[in-house]
């Protein structure tokens, strides 16, 4: 069955599309990430325009980490306040990421750098991820406690001035990192098409010490509010969000996280990081074959002036 | 009062030069009896629905005035093309720069059809020389393709063009038919265009070339209006015309999505 994507203009076969948000949906399930990393690739291998896959994969986050954040909500495992402060930062990054990316676009640069990007990204967090977990699993088959770097110690992040008290996360930390992360991780956002959970995560509990506990909660709450706002932004500077391809993915996708949960708690920690690594690397080099490889055809056409 | 004298005069004065132009143009053709072309399409909308894979438009056209004759040796010839809304077209080139593949060189033509089909006769180059055919801008390799802008590689104009045409060929968006056209009586004549599935919504314009024994003769064009409908037509306007609104219902859309799931599949 085919159903006819109005703003990504071609018709595409809606089980393929029900498929790989279901697929993104479960593994975003079983890892506690939003996804977006995954569906925006995907979307460009099957031809969608990146133009197009970026700003609809915003918007199928925003359904994904709106149901996770819920869930953390309930547990209270969610900060609103260290939240809030990283949303500023975002916001701001969004906005600047749309002015580059409609820049790129007119440049002709665009897809380039969404894939360069992607390369850069998912190889370096993909790569991290394998060894750390390699390195866990080692561990454990010799039995050695694991030492990691207790959150709660001290580096030069917290000597920066213009502290603040977050009381959920028991922690006293300066703003300017908490609006830098946001910026940064806005400005991906708005170029690639991700919550950008899986470089905030990482950064929140190794950088800024926040405890494990409610950084995915408070991460997932920013990324509704940075997705949505690039939803909104691309939609009204680019036009390039498909609202039914979106919608067909958040579908499947929100599906897929329910199962994705409950095999993700079956599985051990390290196990899980070595398999999202793999995956996450195999994407990376996916997209790093399509930019060496010589192009079938290296002219290419752009309409409108 | 007396500026109306002056316009009047200056009114003369212009007839009085224009007359012997006019010995050869319209005015004459009716005395000597010179064809004349009329044509009609099979519709005048065509409308683009979910399931759009393609068309075919048919257009008929009446010769009149036509020499029995040449008419009966084939010496009229007829090119009935379907042009797509025009819009200005960036060509780049990419080149491999530290191992990857990165657009460098463009090139932007002016407003080119945006889709291109024809039907003729006979083979286009056949019909009429190449000087005719490229000032009438009649046939995929006779479009003008006139860059704009600061030209840096004013050499490389030929690629450009070639791969214009090949790109455009290659989508599916130009396309020519030589054997499109059919005399159906003396003077009645019948051309298919095809239509394909990812044509441009938009105004386009039908043309229709006459031809005797390679000269031009004359020219007719009609409107086609090819229009997308349904859902697909309201998303679309939707997108353009209330992007904010648009975004803002794509983002309500998912947060409902997300809420419903939570609540579904809530544990406990």
């Amino acid at each position: 069955m085919t159903i006819y994507l109005p703003i990504a203009e071609l018709s595409v076969n809606i089980f393929i599309i029900l498929g790989m948000g279901a697929a993104v949906g479960f593994l975003s399930g079983m890892f506690g990430v939003g996804g977006g990393f995954l569906i925006t690739p995907l979307l460009i291998f099957y031809n969608i325009p990146p133009v197009v896959a970026v700003a609809t994969g915003a918007n199928q986050v925003v359904a994904s980490s709106v149901s996770g954040a819920i869930t953390h909500f309930r547990r209270g495992s969610l900060d609103i306040k260290l939240g809030i402060v990283l949303l500023i930062g975002g916001l701001a990054g969004a906005t600047v990421g749309v002015v580059i990316f409609s820049w790129l676009r007119r440049l002709g640069q665009l897809d380039l750098i969404i894939s360069l990007l992607y390369v850069v990204f998912l190889g370096t967090v993909g790569g991290l991820m394998l060894i750390e977990s390699l390195r866990a699993m080692r561990r454990a088959s010799r039995n050695e406690t694991i030492s990691l770097k207790r959150p709660g110690q001290h580096n030069w992040v917290h000597r920066l001035p213009f502290k603040m008290r977050f009381k959920k996360s028991k922690i006293y930390l300066s703003v300017i990192p908490l609006l830098a992360l946001g910026f940064a991780i806005g400005i991906l956002t708005s170029i690639m098409g991700v919550g950008g959970g899986f470089i905030m995560v990482p950064a929140m509990i190794y950088l800024l010490r926040i405890p494990t506990n409610v950084v995915v909660g408070t991460s997932l709450f920013q990324i509704i509010f940075t997705t949505a706002y690039t939803t909104i932004v691309q939609a009204a500077t680019n036009f390039s969000v498909d609202i039914v391809l979106a919608f067909v993915l958040m579908v499947a996708g929100v599906i897929g996280a329910q199962y994705g949960v409950r095999v993700g708690q079956k599985l051990r920690g390290e196990q899980l990081r070595a398999l999202l690594g793999l995956l996450v690397l195999a994407v990376g080099v996916r997209l790093a074959i399509e930019l060496v490889v010589p192009p079938e055809d290296i002219y290419s056409l752009a309409i409108g002036g | 009062m007396l500026m109306k004298l002056i316009a009047a005069a200056a009114f003369s004065a212009c007839i009085a030069a224009a007359l012997p132009a006019a010995a050869q143009n319209p005015l004459a053709a009716e005395i000597i009896g010179q064809e004349t072309l009329d044509i009609g399409t099979s519709t005048s909308e065509i409308a683009i629905t979910s399931d759009f894979s393609g068309a075919d438009l048919t257009i008929f056209g009446a010769l009149a005035n036509a020499d029995q004759l040449l008419l009966a040796i084939g010496q009229y010839d007829v090119v009935v093309t379907l042009e797509g809304p025009r819009d200005w077209t960036t060509v780049r080139r990419k080149e491999r720069m530290f191992g990857i593949w990165v657009n460098r060189t463009s090139m932007t033509f002016e407003q080119m059809p945006t889709s291109y089909s024809l039907a003729s006769t006979r083979p286009v180059s056949e019909i009429a020389s190449a000087a005719t055919l490229t000032q009438l801008g009649i046939g995929i390799e006779h479009l003008a393709l006139t860059p704009t802008g600061y030209l840096s590689n004013a050499a490389n104009l030929g690629e450009f063009r070639d791969a214009f045409r090949r790109l455009k060929q290659t989508a599916g968006l130009y396309q020519g038919d030589t054997n499109g056209v059919r005399f159906v009586s003396s003077s009645l004549f019948k051309a298919t265009l095809q239509l394909p599935a990812n044509i441009p919504d938009g105004v386009h314009m039908v043309h229709a070339y006459l031809f005797k024994s390679g000269e031009f003769i004359t020219e007719r064009e009609l409107p086609l209006r090819v229009i997308k409908t349904g859902l697909e037509d309201a998303i679309t306007q939707a997108a353009h015309q209330q992007p904010l609104f648009y975004g803002m219902f794509s983002v309500m859309l998912a947060l409902i999505t997300g809420w419903l799931a939570s609540l579904i599949f809530r544990k406990d």
